[in-house]
């Protein structure tokens, strides 16, 4: 049992110079065989291994991660966390995660900082209007809450943006969800690694998978750079390396792996206390607790794993930034960095079984995952148990590509793409 | 961001092109014979290398003509260039 965090624990500790704070979680040697393995040490795969554990009772398991935890697409996402998606499937989904983050610094013993702190999304010509007064009404029948706002009310929300009516690009309305925000992204990896481990979560960090052993179509283990380990379920939770994964395993996904970029800017005081995204001119912004903008940028169009953008993308989203909030004309950007997403052609997740028993794969989540965190890996622990997915995530299947049954959010999910 | 030998204009920003994705998938001759998994293949499935890929490519501001291009996915660096319809230089 893992020592409680807690004030009283913070001063005793303060005792010992902050010395001897147990480990958040062991450094061990994968065993020669698991239950079930999941590859990939991000937030997605770490809540995996975490809900594994605690709610289909499954102790012999590991994470195995080629980097170290965290430090892939986790690491590097803007923190927006909201769940106001058109359709049906995807607002069960992300609202199913959104609901777990509510509770989840308390479940984990670990502050995440999930600040609800409001989303808002711009409308700048008459079809985003449209759009996104359905899009609202698509939320308030799924029980999502969502408002519709008019130019004053954007203004009155959010005073920095610029609302004149002369500028490229007019802000026309918005919508708000309240319940939206941001948390701090390797809190929740930490969170989630320190409560895996605990129930006896093997978290293997520097252990890159080389290979998939197969016999016929079920799977036995696999070949990493710490040796094989046998096993009888993989799940694969590898984001931009979804693809390299599945290759091993001769299988092909519906997948495109794209740079995607984000920046921060040196630290200013409190000057913006939501998130702002705007689709339609490519700008969201929010602001860091320790007072950095946060801003994220596009996404290249060719395939790349190189983990850098292209700088025409950044300036692209810098013009924007600067037309909305002129107030930040002045501002120097202090660091800017690139991940690789993993991106489907409906801009949906998959959450799935695979032809080959014992393979399954959370991927696809593109350039929008990092808000799903909880309630992924809460679905992805079901569905690799029981072999069978939850009811929130069947539609998000792989199958979905054979049978058109697709869950278009491309555009539809005021997702910035 | 990287420099494109454009086979038609020459040596030209990437920011003038636009991706066009995984080359050499040939359109299903006979598309009434498809069975969906086909379909799903032909439309949707990509192989997605990290490594040397062969994909193709648009000049949209500039003389907008397509061509393919082999490019190691995993650095950017640009292998070979050659136009629609020529074999692929072997590697």
């Amino acid at each position: 049992m893992k020592n409680k965090y807690s004030i009283f624990s913070l001063i005793k500790n303060a005792f010992s110079y902050h010395e001897n704070w147990e480990k958040a979680w062991k450094d061990p040697e994968p065993k020669k065989e698991y239950d079930a393995i999941i590859v990939g040490g991000g937030g997605h795969g770490l809540a995996t291994a975490y809900y594994l554990a605690k709610k289909h009772n499954m102790k012999n398991i590991a994470v195995v991660e080629k980097g170290w935890i965290g430090g892939g697409n986790t690491g590097r996402n803007t923190t927006i966390i909201r769940s106001n998606y058109l359709w049906d499937a995807s607002a069960g989904l992300y609202d199913h995660a959104l609901k777990i983050w509510e509770g989840l610094s308390q479940e984990l013993n670990y502050n995440v900082m999930f600040s609800q702190r409001g989303v808002m999304n711009l409308a700048h010509n008459l079809q985003d209007v449209r759009d996104l007064k359905r899009r609202t009404h698509a939320n308030r029948l799924n029980g999502i809450d969502a408002v519709y706002l008019n130019t004053e009310e954007v203004k009155k929300f959010c005073p920095i943006i610029n609302t004149s009516q002369d500028i490229r690009y007019p802000v026309l309305g918005g919508t708000l969800q309240r319940r939206a925000g941001t948390a701090r992204h390797d809190a929740v990896a930490w969170g989630y690694a320190r409560g895996a481990d605990e129930m006896g979560v093997d978290i293997i960090q520097n252990c890159e998978v080389k290979g998939i052993k197969r016999n016929g179509d079920t799977v036995e283990g696999i070949e990493t750079t710490k040796g094989y380990i046998k096993t009888k379920k993989i799940g694969v939770v590898a984001a931009g390396h979804s693809s390299v994964i599945a290759n091993m395993a001769g299988l092909k996904l519906p997948l495109e792996s794209k740079p995607l970029q984000a920046l921060v800017s040196e630290p200013v005081k409190p000057i913006i206390d939501t998130v702002v995204m705007s689709n339609a001119v490519h700008a969201y912004v929010s602001q860091s607790d320790k007072g950095e903008l946060v801003i994220g940028a596009g996404t290249d169009d060719y395939v790349s794993y190189s983990q850098k953008g292209s700088h025409d993308i950044v300036e692209g989203t810098l013009n924007a930034i600067l037309e909305l909030y002129p107030i930040f004309s002045r501002m120097r950007m202090l660091r800017q960095w690139g991940g690789i997403v993993d991106i489907c052609p409906d801009a949906s997740p998959i959450i799935s079984k695979t032809s080959i028993k014992g393979l399954y794969f959370n991927c696809g989540w593109g350039t929008g995952g990092f808000k799903a965190t909880p309630g992924s890996g809460d679905l992805f622990a079901h569905t690799i148990a029981n072999d069978e997915p939850h009811k929130l995530n069947a539609a998000f299947n792989i199958n979905r590509f054979v049978s058109g049954d697709l869950v278009d959010e491309h555009g539809a999910a005021a997702v910035a793409h | 961001m990287f420099l494109i030998n454009c086979p038609f204009c020459g040596e030209r920003e990437q920011s003038e092109f636009k991706a066009g994705g995984e080359a050499h998938i040939v359109r299903p001759k006979q598309p009434t014979e498809l069975s969906d998994d086909e379909w799903a293949e032909y439309l949707f499935m990509r192989k997605n290398i990290k490594g040397i890929q062969f994909e193709r490519w648009n000049h949209v501001h500039g003389c907008r003509k397509w061509f393919n291009m082999v490019r190691d996915t995993s650095n950017d660096q640009i292998k070979a260039v050659y136009k629609m319809g020529e074999k692929p230089p072997v590697k």
